[in-house]
């Protein structure tokens, strides 16, 4: 398989909002790499007789009817929230958003 | 670059003569099911903040989701009205990235298998014609929660201090509508575009799936717009102007992009491939961001939810639930109320023509029921900012009071001028129009006696215009027909008193 490079571990740090300085960088490309590996000994698998599936369970079409349940109170919601104003989550300014 | 900022413009003309617009429109609607799409909360229109959300909806730990029933009939019989394949095969993805409007930090959505795929949908221009559009796909998604940027001057995230988020929006079920790219429209295009959501907005509101106010953003527009050199078939780089929100907007916005991209494209420029805000105030469009590995949304098959595999039979029967296509049901309408294109385009501009029919189902005649529904009533709804429908369901004003109303004329107790009264006694909420026209006396003279009185009088005073009736101009019975009504106080039958004055002078 391809070989994951440090600029793909860079793009994926910045996609996750993480910081990562060089030396982080650098030890992710090795363990992030080692992981992959790992993983990639299942490619090896015969599947050629094997239909794709995109879910363990062989379940389809699992849904429950339009009828409103109770919601949680506007005291529970905001219970978890760091900070709030004006029964709203208040949050951080996103930057060079809109 | 700020909203003040102008851009450089190219003449419309100069546009279409030196490129070919391609169009690609996404349109996402908000279901009118009770629930959202993956959790029980209510989603009722303006609720106090974060009183519609539960551990599913905020993301929270643990909390698992669960397919409306309601929702996935919906998208299909969406999928089905724009004549789209209905997948046997269909999963849900998550769209990953950071924002607050999402606390799960990812949108479930649908990715590489959609519900329905492959559809058109046929729109009537202006000019007459019928441009087909197809349809790429239609998916089920959910809607984001609402920010309220803090500390800024216009609301708007620049100059932000923070953000306050309401939840109760998000998870509400979405459909996302895509085009293929529109070609071929050139100097049609931003009609195009208008057509198309407009027939799309009355195809979902027949389909009675949506409320699809555009003002409330239960129907919202992103446009995207690329030009290609004129013959060229290769397409150009696009944008995507985002929550285009009503139809004349939609219009604007794609003139405006052509406009805009054909002034750089012909400086020798090229575009930068990004995301517009329109502006509705002054009709211009600004950069947002650009299109970059922020957008890079990792998809991958949602690992909570299983697949959606419809059955063929189910898919049938909910393809029998169709409502017949709005535009063929306005030909089919105008066609039986016997209404001229002007006549039904203003009906259709009022919104008018479920209460028409109503109306006729409830016994009226199509004229009395375009005539009560187009006059008074829509200056008042038009004076409270409504529609006329919503207006008179405000009343309690329905086609009931029309058809009595008709009939109180037809039966000979009222004449036009008394029946305008009395609709406008209904509608200042004094009753019925029975009730109305007993409450101020309203009552055509029936006396005949009174009637040949007064017209034997005016005839009398008025020599010279009855002399040009007995030789055959009877179009000026209108000025006798006047006074005798005004002999009689306004009360008098117009209809009879011209039958009596043309047979006094010998033209009955
Ligand atoms: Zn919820």
């Amino acid at each position: 398989m391809a070989e994951l490079t440090r600029d793909a571990v860079e793009h994926l740090a910045r996609l996750a909002r993480i910081d990562l300085d060089e030396s982080e960088l650098n030890r992710m490309v090795g363990e992030l790499g080692v992981i992959l590996e790992s993983v990639a000994t299942v490619q090896q698998a015969p599947t050629e007789a094997v239909t794709p599936m995109s879910h363990p369970m062989p379940l389809v079409n699992v849904t429950r009817p339009d009828q409103i349940r109770p919601s949680l109170t506007p005291q529970e919601a905001l219970a978890g929230a760091p900070e709030s104003d004006a029964q709203r989550f208040s949050v951080p300014r996103i930057l060079d958003e809109d | 670059m700020s909203a003040g900022d102008t851009e450089a413009l190219m003449g419309y003309d100069d546009v279409l003569a030196a490129y070919d617009p391609a169009l690609g429109l996404e349109v996402h609607v908000e279901l009118g099911t009770n629930t959202k799409m993956f959790c029980g909360c209510a989603t009722t229109f303006g609720a106090e903040p974060n009183t519609q959300v539960c551990p599913v909806c905020l993301g929270l730990p643990g909390a698992l989701p669960v397919v409306n029933a309601i929702g996935v009939e919906s998208a299909i019989r969406i999928g089905l009205a724009l004549n789209c394949e209905i997948a046997t095969w269909s999963r849900f993805a998550r769209k990953n990235y950071f924002y607050p409007d999402m606390p799960k930090n990812f949108q479930t959505s649908q990715y590489d298998e959609p519900i329905a795929f492959g559809g058109h949908l046929d729109v009537d221009l202006e000019d007459g014609t019928v441009f087909r559009v197809e349809i790429e796909r239609a998916h089920m998604e959910e809607d984001t929660g609402k920010s309220l940027h803090v500390g800024g001057a216009t609301g708007r995230i620049h100059g932000a201090t923070h953000s306050l988020v309401d939840y109760n929006r998000a998870g509400i079920p979405l459909i996302e509508i895509v085009t293929k790219p529109i070609v071929g429209a050139g100097e049609r295009a931003p009609d195009v575009a208008r057509a198309y959501v407009a027939t799309l907005r009355d195809l979902l509101k027949a389909l009675g799936v949506s409320d699809v106010k555009m003002e409330q953003g239960s129907m919202r527009c992103d446009v995207n717009l690329s030009l290609s050199p004129k013959g060229s078939g290769v397409l150009g780089t696009r944008t995507e102007t985002k929550n285009v929100n009503s139809l004349r907007s939609v219009e604007r916005a794609v003139r405006y992009e052509m406009c805009r991209h054909g002034a750089i494209l012909a400086s020798g420029g090229s575009i930068l491939q990004e995301t517009r805000h329109w502006h509705e105030d002054t009709g211009i469009t600004t950069s947002g961001r650009e299109k970059s590995d922020a957008e890079d949304y990792r998809y991958f098959p949602e690992p909570d939810l299983v697949p959606i595999a419809p059955a063929r039979d189910w898919v049938e029967e909910l393809r029998a639930t169709l409502p017949e296509p709005p535009a063929q049901r306005r030909k089919r309408l105008q066609a039986a109320y016997s209404y001229s294109d002007l006549e039904m385009r203003d009906v259709l501009n009022a919104g008018l023509l479920d209460l028409i029919e109503e109306t006729v189902t409830a016994g009226g005649s199509p004229a009395a029921a375009r005539k009560w529904w187009s006059g008074e009533v829509a200056r008042r709804a038009n004076a409270d900012g409504q529609d006329v429908p919503s207006y008179a369901a405000g009343l309690g004003v329905g086609p009931a009071q029309v058809v009595e109303l008709e009939t109180l004329v037809t039966s000979g107790r009222l004449n036009d001028a008394m029946a305008r009264q009395a609709w406008e006694g209904v509608l200042d909420g004094e009753g019925s129009p029975t009730a109305v026209a007993d409450a101020r006396g309203l009552q055509l003279n029936q006396d005949s006696g009174a009637l040949e009185t007064a017209v034997d009088a005016v005839i009398a005073a008025n020599p010279e215009v009855a002399e040009k009736i007995r030789d055959g101009k009877v179009q000026a019975v209108g000025a006798l027909i006047g006074q005798v009504m005004k002999e009689m106080r306004g009360q008098g039958d117009a209809a009879a008193a011209r039958a009596l004055i043309l047979s006094r002078l010998g033209q009955a």
